[in-house]
Parts: C-alpha cells; structure tokens; sequence
C-alpha cells in the first residue's frame, strides 16, 4: 500500500487489460443462501440433472448474447457439464444418501483447490471457471433469485475474483473498471475485460470500502476516494494514453512507410482467411504470407482442389489490387501431419519437409498447384516454395506447376502460372542466391537461424543462443537483398524479426525495403519505423 | 503402430503439443469434442508412466495438465478407431486451429 502525498490511498496490483475508468466503487459479494434439505436420492439426482440443464441452458444463452471469445470461454463450461466422467462421481455421492448440492459443491470445491495448487498460472486462472460453475448451478438447485446487482454506468466494480458470466451480466455499454483482489492476467475475465477494452487491475489485495474510485489499467493502480490533486494527476495519464494510441493509429493510417526517404512496403502474414477481420489488415501493403498447412489439418482429411480454390480466391478478392503471397504447404519439421509427413525421421528439421515433401508427394501437390493456377487469374497472385535448397527443385515445382496449367487450359478451365519465388531459409540457398531463376525472395528468418546457428528453435534450453541478430544471419540476409537489388527482383523478409521492433533498425540496414508482419504488429513496425526515420539513435 | 488386446486391435500415435499454453481449457474443449464425434473409445496420456485418460472427458483432459512441447500419446480401438486417431493427432499438430471446417 502506497500513502499517497494527499489524502486518497493508492494501491498498485497486476495489470490486467490497460485503460482508464473513474467512477463510484462498488463492492460485490458472493451472497450465501441456505443449504437445501435432502429428499431421496433419487429426487437428489434428478434435482442435480434439472440444474444441469437449466444452467446449460443459461450459460449457452449468456454464449450466444456475448459471441466471440466470450462464447469460447463459456464453452469450457458446457463442456464439463456434458462429461460424464466429471459428472459420475457426483451422482454416485448422491446414491449414497448426500444431498444435491453438498455433493455438488464439495466436488467442485475439490477440483478448485486443485486448479488453485497447480504450478501452472493458466491452470490457477482457470478455476474462477469452476467457481462460476459452482454458484450458478448452486443457485438452482438452492432456489435462489438469481439476482442480477444494479450497477451504475462508469463504476470502478470491486470483488474477490470475478467468473466470467458474472463479467457478460454487467452492463459495461458506459465504461467502468474492474478491480479485483485476486484474479489473475491470464483469467478468462481478464481476457473478456481486453476484448471489450475495460480497464482490469488484479492482485490488488485487502481494500477498504470507498465512495469513489480511480483505476489505471496502465500502471496497475487503484487510488480510493482520491483528493483533487490525485484526481488532475489522473486525468493527465489518461489523456496522455489517450495521445500515444492516437498516434500509433494515425501512422497506420498513412498511405506507406517511409525511411529516410524510401518507401518500404508492409506486408501481413496470414495463417488462415479469419486473420484478415483483424481491424489493422486494411492497412497492410498486401500478403506477404499465406501460409496454407492449416488446409490439411480439416478434419475430413485432405482439402480437395474446390475447397482450396475459394480459400485462395476470398484472399485474393480481399486483397483486391494488392499482391498475395501464397506459401505451398509447408509440412514436416515441426509441423507433422498425419498421413502426409514421414513418421520416425531421426531429425525432422533435416528431414523431407517443405518442398521436398510437396515434389515427393506430388498426388497432394498438384491439387494445391490445380486450386493455385486456377485462382491466379483472379488477382494479383504469387506462390512461393519453403525449404529450397537447390535450383533443380524450383524448376521441378515450376515443370509440375506448368504442366497442371497446360492440363487445366487444355480441359478449358481458365488458369495462369503465377509469378514463382522461393523462401529463402536454407543457407545453402542463401549463398548461392543468384543461381535461383526465381521471381522474388522472401527470407524466413526463422529457419535461417535455427540452421546457421546449429540450434532448434523449439527447444527452450537454447533460447539464449538463438539470436536473430547474430552477424552470421544479417550478412545473409543483407547478401539476399543486395542479389536482389542488382537484379531488380523483391527481397522481402517474413520471420518474427520482421514483428520485431528491435530488430527494425537492422533489417533496414541490411537493405531490406519489404516486411511481412502479423496484423497486430502492423500499427506498432509503422511506427518504429517512422521514428527512426526521424532521427532516432538507432536509425 | 499396432498392439493388441484381447483379440482387437488398438490403433495408436503420438504427437507434440505446440500450444504455448499446454493443455488448458480451449484446447481440451477441442480435443474432446473431436473425440466424441468417434464411436471408438479413445484414451490418451501426456508420458509414458501416466495413466490412460479417457479424451472424451474435458476435466480428465484438463487434469492431464499437459506442458507445451509434451508428448501426447493416442490410443483407440472400435470401428473408426483410426480415423479418431488420425483426426485428434492433425488437430494437435495444428495446434488447434480456429473453426475447422
């Protein structure tokens, strides 16, 4: 606890979702009702059953009202409604003469005080999850009103831990915070409270009733019945938030990004077609990414041809005039998929993946190459190859592609061969980079490090060691660019360096002038870039 | 991989768990509303010294608590037994893609 200069107190706890919320504060608590008398075990067990379902019925109602990510989170709940297994032990309490919601609850309870052992944070957070369960079904089956408190728009709401239904019943249409004395950053509220952007400070321990509250999502702190000063100070820190997104979203907005000059192009990455509704995507250059294995997780096992010609044409009517890069599958590795990667290799990143595995395989291939060739001529396609190490596999990929277009025109199916570039991640391939008659280069960054730096990239132990600024990546990342730049052909960059804004200064440096980035990133690399351009120390 | 047991054929695999949060709830709520779409009867295990879990069972699977980068072993028997099989290894392989269709 903090002694503010002035009367108010400030307490500082975790942040949560960041914002600015003033208002009364307003305490919730969990009210008690009376435990229910027990009738025979059979009535018990059917008064459990009804509860079920009328909670079921409830949450999937809240579901369908909230939709999105709300729905998602309540999903969870159903889920535990509808096993048995979770549901058996219960009931068999009930057979033996407990009444409904004693056995109800003290399961319940049990598998909280478990969540709540657990190492693991997300695991801890869950268990609000359960709590919420918990009540709600006990509300039924102890016939209690289910009271829905009246809370005044803009209140700071203050309770021990907040479930996640109780977040959706709260009219939240005229702002407010959240201020919990438990709770935790990665709790299904505290996701619900970013979605909506509410402002959410937790972990804020023992508070005191108050009248009024100001909580900043920002540094973590709550300042109960505030003094004047406290108040002006707050409202500075709110406005000046309110200033620094404004700018960031102002710089997306621009036509390009510029750098001493030059325009540099920002591209996104896709992983699939839903990664386009993020607000950001608007302003991206183009698709510097698609990546395509998600295709061959579907559960009814391989995409045909149809399926995978309108995924790639709703990206390409998306992208209207802008170019689309499409990545053919690029399975193996860390990526297996059954019934398509080889089983047993000793060394999967060494292995038969990317490329390799499409020209081995071509029966999957060509239905990739068939959906390619048909959508080319609905926009501004380019398909690229991954994990190339030789030219001889690029010409065979673009003798396949030629032949599925000769075999699509010659049955008077209208299809084009698109422009035809490779990933550039194997470093054999980057330093033989001009024997590739290939239209464009795009430098996954990713594999580039793991195989220059002798380190697999999913094992945590070498973190340390993975380093995407390593001399040995930039000099090949810089040798890509200048091949490209003498022969006139793009060189863009599509790995987590690209996201990255400490990595921004030396990709341009490397004479780098395009940038493939997740959506989210798109608003934060614009502004990076803009600042070093002005002059900042490291432009 | 094929073992046997009292004459039926139990239909095995393994797969990584990529999911930079293990197996909590979003996942497991996949993964068992996969499995249930199956008449086989399907378990699973995070090592190979835990007990077989049933995966058609969110709490089960949640209890599991399987850390990111562990081994998720399948096991199934029954008539679909390998098309479960294969199904819940492509949803974990790809990491539990959104609105598999």
């Amino acid at each position: 606890m903090i002694r503010a200069d002035v009367a108010g107190l400030a307490y500082r706890g975790r942040t949560a979702s960041i914002g600015f919320a003033r208002g009364p504060f307003i305490r919730l608590r969990a009210g008690e009702n009376a435990a229910r008398t027990a009738g025979s075990p059979s009535d018990e067990a059917r008064a459990l059953r009804d509860a079920i379902a009328a909670s079921s019925e409830q949450i999937a109602k809240l579901a369908a009202a909230a939709g999105g990510e709300a729905a998602q989170i309540l999903e969870f709940q159903v889920a535990l409604l509808e096993d048995d297994d979770f549901l058996d032990p219960i009931l068999a309490g009930i057979s033996e003469g407990a009444p409904a919601d004693a056995a109800w609850s003290s399961m319940l309870d049990e598998q909280i005080a478990d969540y709540n052992a657990a190492s693991d944070e997300y695991l801890q957070a869950r268990s609000s999850d359960l709590a919420d369960l918990r009540d709600r079904v006990l509300r039924i089956l102890r016939g209690a009103e289910k009271q829905a408190p009246r809370i005044p728009s803009g209140a700071v709401i203050c309770a021990d831990d907040l479930p996640p239904s109780h977040f959706l019943e709260i009219d939240w249409s005229g702002g407010g915070g959240l201020a919990l004395l438990r709770g935790s950053p990665t709790s299904h509220v505290a996701m619900l409270a970013r979605a909506r952007g509410i402002p959410m400070v937790v972990q804020l321990g023992a508070l005191p009733n108050a009248a009024m509250a100001l909580l900043d999502g920002e540094s973590a702190m709550l300042e109960l019945d505030p003094s004047a000063e406290q108040i002006a100070l707050f409202e500075r820190r709110r406005e000046a938030h309110r200033k620094s997104r404004a700018s960031a979203r102002a710089i997306l907005r621009r036509p390009g990004a510029i750098w001493r000059g030059e325009r540099i192009k920002l591209l996104i990455n896709i992983q699939r077609v839903e990664d386009l509704d993020h607000t950001d995507a608007q302003y991206a250059d183009g698709i510097g990414l698609m990546r395509t294995e998600f295709l061959l997780s579907a559960p009814d096992g391989m995409p045909d041809e149809e399926t995978q010609y309108r995924t790639y044409d709703a990206v390409l009517r998306w992208a209207d005039k802008r170019p689309v890069t499409i990545r053919t599958f690029d399975a193996g590795g860390d990526k297996p998929i059954a019934g398509f990667t080889p089983q047993g290799e000793a060394n999967p990143f060494l292995g038969v993946r990317g490329l390799r595995l499409c020209l081995a395989r071509p029966d999957v291939f060509k239905v990739q190459l068939r959906a390619l060739a048909r959508a080319a001529v609905r926009g501004n396609l380019k398909v690229m190859f991954p994990m190339v190490t030789v030219p001889t596999e690029l010409e065979a990929a673009r003798a396949l592609f030629g032949d599925v277009v000769a075999d699509l025109q010659g049955a008077g199916i209208s299809a084009l061969l698109p422009e035809l570039g490779i990933m550039v991640e194997v470093p054999a391939a980057a330093m033989a980079i001009a024997d590739f008659r290939s239209s464009f280069f795009s430098i996954g960054s990713n594999d580039l490090a793991q195989y220059l730096l002798a380190c697999d990239r999913s094992n945590g132990a070498l973190d340390a060691l993975v380093d995407p600024l390593h001399p040995s990546v930039l000099e090949l990342i810089a040798r890509t660019a200048e091949h490209g730049a003498r022969a006139g052909l793009p060189v863009s960059l599509c790995g987590d360096m690209a996201s990255d804004p400490r990595c921004i200064p030396a990709l341009l440096h490397c004479g780098l002038r395009e940038l493939s980035v997740n959506a989210s990133a798109l608003a934060q690399i614009k502004q990076t870039i803009d600042r070093i351009s002005h002059g900042g120390a490291d432009g | 991989m094929l073992e046997t047991s009292a004459n039926e054929p139990f239909v095995t695999g393994k797969v990584r768990l990529l999911h930079a949060a293990g197996m909590h709830a979003r996942p497991a709520v996949k993964l068992t509303k996969l499995a249930k779409r199956f008449q086989a009867q399907i378990s699973i295990r995070a090592s190979e010294t835990a007990d077989w879990i049933n995966a058609k069972s969110v709490a089960k699977v949640m209890a599991m608590r399987a850390p990111r980068d562990s081994t998720i072993e399948i096991k199934a028997h029954g008539e679909d037994a390998e098309a479960a099989v294969a199904a819940l290894i492509s949803l974990v392989a790809a990491d539990f893609p959104e609105a598999s269709a």
